[in-house]
């Protein structure tokens, strides 16, 4: 790989910047470039969300790999980067999972000024409820991992609850009341958008191409190693592939030849007219299927669990607008007025066990991120900056090594289905 | 609201049926190594396009359905009673 000791900044963004052009007039430069393919990259990383531009950005950042590509079939954050509900939490299961997580928080809280791009991350707590014994025993165990982990997180009682979310109903009389909590102060929300246009800025100034509109339609393979893609703008050559496809992993990887243990799933968000500002967490409930947070517009963000059966479409559905109006109203019942805006759908890539894939594959120079499941967004820069040590070092970093994709059939599996179903 | 024929209870809301899964070939337990079993239990070919795949009638008749079902747009083609489906002859 070609070795570059210092990556030219992107032009910064500046309070004297916007003085300057607002006094003489003078237009922004575009954030990223146009290019024509070339015939030849060291890496190629299919996918233009969260996870494969920071991938971009932390090889040509931290390891001066620049003459990478970024294949887009669509537009960048087109995909699950632009439709989650842009929660970052680090409260896992698993010693594995909390240490992963947990780095990516600690990046998303330096983001800002690593990227010189505001991506509004708001620290605002999360909160997830607990509304049985049974869901109460699970929130004790995560709070003692966490807390080994070195991650603020603990339950609390409804008193204190009630505290932290005035118009949550905490008295006994819904049909699930609640219990107690796992109140986790790191966690928060953040302008998702901004996390990926930041990269690709970053990416695009340390001389990273971004290729959007640009769909791979095959991965050439000879002698059990990848040596290029098609697209349809032409060929590239690249000893190195990267997936960090969300939705279509199963289908990008089809075409090298890797069978992957995913099943691709919608999952469906909605957002409400807006209102004032009243709600400063994220409130949770895994038995009611919902999540609630407000954002900085005042809309209030619903989101649920997947849809009942696998799909590639992102049609939504008067099931789902039905089932979190009514369990955001046994939540908060004082919301009955407030009219929902708009809802839409991604596509969720779900693994037997709640935890992604990450790694190398049995096609040498393959790798894949991918598996992410409802939790790739708040991932997207540990994955990356992961995946990029990988690719440069060609060692697998033990954060993580427990995600290899053959620990499903040498029976590894690292079991997060407790901590990551509902609560993302 | 999709609608999903039940040879047996006629044109129902998707929504009284459960998703199983795809159906897969079971591996003989007796002869199967390890890495075959696990293949079995997780790899998926999980098309986008048409699917064969085991759904059950929950709050219908509860028989096990053979569903082939188009994943982007959502369109059922054929369902058959497993039993039936199964002494067809594919798995």
């Amino acid at each position: 790989m070609r070795a570059r000791s210092h990556p030219p900044r992107p032009a910064r963004y500046s309070g004297f910047g916007l003085l300057r052009r607002g006094l003489t007039g003078s237009s922004w430069p575009p954030a990223w470039r146009r290019h024509e393919i070339r015939h030849r990259y060291d890496v190629v990383i299919i996918g233009g969300g969260v996870h494969g531009l920071a991938t971009a950005y932390y090889l040509a950042a931290h390891y001066g790999v620049t003459n990478v590509a970024v294949l887009e079939r669509g537009y960048l954050g087109g995909g699950g980067s632009g439709r989650n509900t842009a929660i970052i939490r680090s409260n896992y299961l698993t010693p594995d999972g909390v240490q992963f997580y947990d780095r990516s928080v600690r990046l998303y809280e330096s983001l800002s000024a690593d990227l010189n791009f505001n991506v509004m991350f708001s620290q605002r707590g999360h909160l997830t409820l607990a509304h049985s014994d049974s869901a109460l025993r699970t929130m004790r165990w995560r709070a003692e991992v966490n807390k080994l982990q070195g991650v603020d997180s603990s339950v609390i009682g409804p008193a204190e609850i009630a505290a932290l979310v005035p118009h949550l109903d905490v008295s006994d009389h819904p049909r699930f009341p609640i219990l107690g909590g796992l109140w986790h102060p790191p966690g928060g929300i953040i302008r998702h958008d901004a996390v990926v246009w930041g990269y690709a800025r970053a990416a695009d100034a340390a001389g990273v191409h971004l290729h959007q509109g640009t769909e791979v339609t095959g991965i050439d393979v000879s002698d059990g190693r990848v040596r290029g893609v098609r697209t349809n703008r032409g060929h590239t050559a690249a000893p190195v592939v990267v997936s960090c496809t969300a939705g279509w992993a199963t289908n990008v990887c089809d075409m090298a030849g890797v069978p992957l243990p995913i099943t691709t799933f919608p999952l469906q968000a909605a957002v409400t007219e807006p209102v004032r500002p009243f709600l400063d967490t994220v409130v949770v409930s895994g038995t009611l299927h919902v999540y609630v947070s407000q954002s900085d517009r005042g809309e209030l963000v619903f989101g649920a669990s997947v849809d009942p059966y696998p799909s590639y479409s992102t049609r939504g559905s008067l099931e789902f607008t039905e089932g979190v109006a009514a369990h955001v109203l046994e939540l908060m019942p004082a919301l009955a007025p407030v009219r929902i805006l708009r809802q839409w759908a991604g596509l969720c890539d779900m693994t037997p066990d709640f935890s992604p894939i990450m790694g190398r594959t049995p096609v040498e120079g393959f790798y894949v991120d991918v598996g992410w499941g409802t939790y790739g967004f708040k991932a997207g820069p540990a994955a990356g900056e992961a995946m990029a040590a990988l690719l440069a070092n060609g060692t697998t970093p033990d954060l993580i090594a427990p995600f290899y994709l053959d620990r499903f059939t040498d029976g590894r599996l690292v079991g997060e289905r407790g901590a990551a179903a509902v609560g993302h | 609201m999709m609608l999903l024929s039940c040879p047996h209870c006629g044109p129902r809301d998707a929504a009284e049926f459960a998703y199983v899964g795809e159906r897969t070939r079971r591996p003989d337990p007796n002869t199967a190594t390890a890495r075959q079993w696990r293949s079995y239990l997780y790899l998926r070919r999980n098309p986008a396009g048409w699917a064969d795949e085991l759904w059950f009638h929950r709050t219908g008749c509860r028989r096990y359905l053979a569903v082939r079902r188009h994943t982007v747009t959502g369109e059922f083609d054929t369902v058959h009673d497993v039993r039936e489906a199964s002494t067809g002859g594919d798995d």
